[in-house]
């Protein structure tokens, strides 16, 4: 009973810290000058057409490499935290309850590829239309997933999972550094030809950027799927 | 009129998230809790970068850049709220792994079954 | 036009909010909360922010909810272990 009270006067103590933002927000006509001024000189200065990934990738580069980390920290957790405890069960036999259906294996067989290819695209035209490393590294990470659910994939390869985020963690990182070296600063996509704004090889090093934290991403979400997934052993 | 309803949409989410968050006993259902109010949060900085009216920051033939700067959202709020949704899911992943561990030690999926951390 | 909708979707937000919170199923709870993500990802795209709802629809209503089954069918499974052997859940 206490405890209720407590979490109402919670509540009821939120709604009044955030009741001077609804008495002042309104529908606005303009954006705050340092939008104002991406959306002025970012096209030109970078040649990428999508400006929220030339804010992720150039401008906040230095918050999505820690975003990155964060994100690599939390899935070792998870495989932490699984490894743990599996150990305590012996005869680590992976077995599947139920065969998946016909449905399931033959749709699989067919979509695959495309899933894969379609996140291979998403995150290769990041800086051209909406979607960019993220979204993609997810798509993939959903397909890795169909494919352990349809049995087509029965054992994930850790030690590839790992080469390949090492890979493009570290990739990422020479990247930044070689745009230190070569451009303005760290993580400037400068130093590669900005090219010509809507075509597949402009934006400098965006695209290069993108797709490397596109198969981090990819990789991380499925290492945590699979650590979800995984053990369920007979004894 | 549609920041506002926006902003009211978000706080309530929050608001809902917080009382589950602080009321249920569940395991799973306080982490839906979280998730919930991780969906208000990324609502409401949303509604901050809107201007009414405004297209996607993405530059195209129809919009020039003069276009994009009369006529775009924020892409700021966008950026931030596009990883904190990549990081909200390894989050509750990790939450999640913790709540099997903890059911896998203790037997008891209700948080007041737990008397270890019980003040 | 776009208000109606905004609206319309708002108010089943809060109502698959409630369901997720109060529902005496744990698996209509989670995929309740599924549906929120998915209805908050149509309200990115009305405020202009296709990237965040593009993210959102794949992590937030797939993935999470994906997420959320596996941890839910790993307990299920500590619990009907411990039904065979010893016959006592709590």
């Amino acid at each position: 009973m206490f405890k209720r009270l407590f979490s109402l006067v919670l509540v009821v103590a939120l709604a009044a810290a955030f009741f001077p933002l609804f008495a002042t927000i309104g529908d606005r006509g303009d954006v705050s000058p340092l939008a104002e001024s991406y959306l002025a000189d970012a096209p030109d200065a970078l040649g990428s057409a999508n400006l929220v990934t030339s804010v992720i990738v150039t401008y906040r580069g230095l918050d999505t490499l820690g975003e990155v980390t964060v994100l690599f920290a939390a899935s070792a957790g998870v495989s932490l935290v699984f490894s743990r405890l599996g150990s305590s069960s012996d005869g680590r036999r992976p077995v599947q309850n139920h065969a998946p259906s016909e449905l399931v294996v033959t749709g699989a067989g067919l979509l695959l590829p495309l899933i894969f290819v379609f996140g291979v695209f998403i995150f290769v035209h990041g800086h051209l239309t909406p979607g960019g490393g993220f979204q993609g590294g997810v798509v993939i990470a959903s397909g890795v997933l169909l494919a352990l659910l349809a049995g087509t994939l029965t054992e994930l390869s850790h030690g590839m999972l790992s080469v390949l985020e090492m890979l493009s963690g570290a990739g990422y990182v020479a990247v930044g550094l070689l745009g230190l070296w070569l451009a303005g600063g760290f993580l400037d996509p400068r130093f590669l030809p900005t090219g010509e704004i809507g075509s597949l090889f402009s934006g400098g090093a965006i695209p290069v950027i993108y797709s490397l934290v596109g198969i981090k991403v990819g990789a991380e979400l499925s290492g945590v799927i699979d650590a979800m997934r995984r053990r369920r052993v007979v004894e | 009129m549609m920041t506002q309803i926006l902003t009211v949409l978000a706080f309530l989410l929050m608001a809902l998230g917080v009382w589950g968050l602080m009321s249920r006993r569940h395991l799973i259902r306080i982490i839906i809790g979280f998730s919930l109010l991780d969906t208000g949060v990324h609502l409401l900085l949303v509604a901050f970068g809107y201007r009414s009216g405004g297209t996607a920051p993405i530059l195209s033939d129809g919009i020039g850049v003069s276009g994009l700067v009369s006529g775009a959202v924020d892409p700021i709020p966008s950026a931030l709220v596009l990883t904190a949704i990549v990081i909200g899911l390894a989050v509750t992943a990790l939450m999640l792994s913790f709540a099997v561990r903890m059911y896998a030690r203790t037997r008891s999926i209700y948080i007041d079954k737990n008397k270890e951390l019980k003040w | 036009m776009i208000l109606a909708m905004l609206i319309t979707f708002g108010v089943m937000m809060l109502v698959a909010a409630l369901v997720a919170l109060y529902s005496r199923d744990i698996v209509t709870a989670i995929v309740a909360s599924g549906v929120v993500s998915l209805l908050a990802s149509v309200l990115y795209v009305l405020f202009g922010a296709p990237d965040v709802a593009m993210t959102e629809a794949a992590i937030g209503s797939a993935l999470t909810t994906v997420v959320f089954l596996f941890a839910w069918s790993r307990i299920r499974s500590i619990a009907s272990r411990d039904d065979s052997t010893n016959g006592e859940v709590r």
